[in-house]
């Protein structure tokens, strides 16, 4: 499923005139299947109002543009929400907060038992313990556990669970790594790798990790006090110090010394993943080191 | 005299399996203290510990020779000891951030004119004393969270504790706040112990303490932690990414000297080859 906005805008308490606020303004982009598309952007930039969209959590108003999603046109009326939630997940920030059941199995079903009702209990059980399996839980240990005595990362993978149980198409991420230690982050990074080989088709993910996004995706929606200011490749993205700083966002760190080396004569051409730099560079440095030699 | 001093401490929040075991640190005033260690190391126990909002089972938490262990010296801890939590949201109580500040120093009866100089005070430190008659619901998350700090500031403590402070902020915001507890640092002799697990915050650090499964695992500077590799990978903490693309130049056969760990030290380092 392809995700395509045109011209999509949205205002908060657009009736009253002293507290209106434009949180979107005139939105066009594609976001093609198979992507694993990055949003960045100041706080208050747009980008959640944005991705709220993408699952008819926030209506598009009238003259307000559209959205498509593979066949679900959001801005008709017909439109049929329920059947659009179960192929566009969401995960919000702090997904641990939205964890409600007794038990992990309760929590994970319910996405099931919400959207598919005619399914049999076995159905249903076959569904949640392939989710759990997938993010990296162990069914049998965990199933009758509350979700409240896990840690902090395996509550997160129950909520992520609960999403994907559904088997949805687009798994849409509002900021998902926030306030997971090092080795969480590590780990949901690859669970998110693994799930967009296996399971979802797209991924389409905000964050503020300039780091996590140049190193994960395949493309980058850049916005700016409700506009979409630029896309492009991460390199494309991030090959602007200036332009990047003045939207009060920060390189990522391969860019920056990209920028750096740039700046004193060595240009370094990479993909500016951590590796893809490290071989440009490595590259770059040992022909310059035989090029020396050949000239001594 | 070393400012702040736990000896032994044990902490358990059922009686059952100690969250902290025979903690002993030292802290010293004027330092810059890093506490790191993984979710559920018992850090922001040892935060609680430090302001006496715990106290230890077995131990002692001793704030410039007051222990916490003697119910009579709360009250002199908490004047010395603030902490600044995660979430700015559930620090904030007042409309107005002019009160909001204030509110620590009426606690403590402090005089009506004084009050006034350390709302100044506090607010100019934080660089927010354009903001007095703000309602903080309308504020930014770093500018809210450079507020709660302020209101910590007015209650004019040696040592700021620093709780996962920058973990809800964007990267904007967690740059304010970092910049505002370095120059009090440096600018005002606060003593500030940072607890966190980002890795690009214990850089600047004079001295860390790694933290895991409720125990010092190990204490140094942060070039001394981010060499022993091993430890790292035992207590589930990683190198700042500077450091990690430095070793993947290493590996590719690029001569880089140990212990880079910020990206301006990599650039300066790259640049000079």
């Amino acid at each position: 499923m392809r995700i395509v906005t045109e011209n999509l805008s949205y205002v908060y308490s657009e009736k009253s005139k002293e507290l209106a606020v434009q949180a979107l303004n005139n939105i066009s982009l594609t976001i093609e299947e198979g992507e694993f598309f990055g949003i960045i952007g100041q706080t208050g930039s747009g980008k959640s109002t944005f991705v709220q969209h993408l699952n008819g959590l926030i209506k598009v108003g009238k003259d307000k543009g559209s959205i498509v999603i593979g066949d679900f046109n959001l801005t008709d009326k017909k439109c049929d929400f329920k059947s659009l939630r179960a192929k566009v997940g969401m995960v919000f920030q702090y997904p641990e907060y939205q964890l409600f059941a007794e038990t992990v199995k309760d929590d994970v079903a319910f996405g099931i038992k919400n959207f598919f009702p005619a399914l049999s209990e076995k159905e249903t059980e076959e569904m949640v313990k392939t989710a759990i399996t997938l993010v990296g839980l162990d069914y049998e240990i965990v199933k009758d556990k509350s979700p409240f005595d896990l840690s902090g990362g395996q509550k997160r993978r129950v909520a992520i669970a609960g999403v994907i149980v559904t088997r949805p198409e687009i798994l849409v991420l509002d900021e998902p790594v926030a306030g997971l230690d090092p080795q969480g982050k590590r780990e949901f990074t690859e669970l998110l790798k693994n799930l967009h080989k296996t399971t979802v088709k797209t991924i389409v993910i905000v964050s503020h990790d300039m780091n996590f996004v140049s190193e994960n995706c395949t493309r980058v929606a850049v916005f700016s006090h409700g506009e979409l200011y630029a896309e492009g490749s991460p390199k494309e993205i991030f090959s602007d110090f200036t332009r990047l700083k003045e939207l009060g966002l920060d390189l990522p760190v391969t860019a920056y010394l990209t920028e750096k080396l740039s700046e004193t004569g060595i240009k370094v051409e990479s993909d500016i993943t951590t590796d893809g730099f490290s071989d440009a560079f490595a590259a770059a440095y040992i022909e310059n080191k035989e090029k020396r030699r050949r000239e001594e | 005299m070393a400012l702040l001093t736990a000896e032994n401490v044990c902490f358990s929040y059922d009686k059952k399996g100690d969250v902290i075991k025979n903690v002993t640190l030292e802290v010293n005033e004027g330092e810059y203290i890093a506490v790191i260690g993984h979710n559920g190391s018992g850090k922001s126990t040892l935060a609680k510990l430090f302001n006496a909002l715990l106290k230890p089972d077995e131990g002692t938490v001793t704030v410039d020779g007051f222990s916490s262990s003697d119910k009579k010296n709360l009250y002199e801890i908490r004047k010395r000891v603030g902490v600044v939590f995660q979430n700015p949201d559930n620090q904030l109580i007042a409309s107005i951030v002019e009160d909001d500040v204030a509110f620590g120093p009426e606690n403590l009866g402090v005089k009506r004119e004084e009050i006034k100089e350390r709302i100044d005070f506090a607010l100019k430190a934080v660089g927010m004393e354009k903001y007095l008659k703000s309602t903080p619901s309308r504020l930014s998350g770093g500018q809210k969270q450079r507020i709660a700090i302020a209101g910590v500031l007015a209650l004019k403590p040696k040592i700021l504790v620093l709780d996962e402070s920058t973990a809800m902020l964007d990267p904007q915001g967690r740059k304010e706040v970092l910049e505002v507890v370095k120059n009090l640092n440096k600018e005002q002799n606060v003593t500030v112990i940072t607890i966190t697990h980002y890795m690009e915050e214990v850089v600047d650090a004079d001295r860390v303490y790694v933290i895991d499964g409720g125990k010092i695992e190990a204490t140094g500077t942060p070039a001394e932690i981010f060499k022993d590799r091993a430890l790292l990978e035992r207590t589930g903490l990683e190198l700042p990414l500077a450091a990690k693309i430095a070793d993947k130049l290493i590996s590719r056969g690029v001569p880089l000297k140990d212990g880079i760990l910020t990206r301006e030290q990599l650039a300066e380092a790259l640049c000079a080859l």
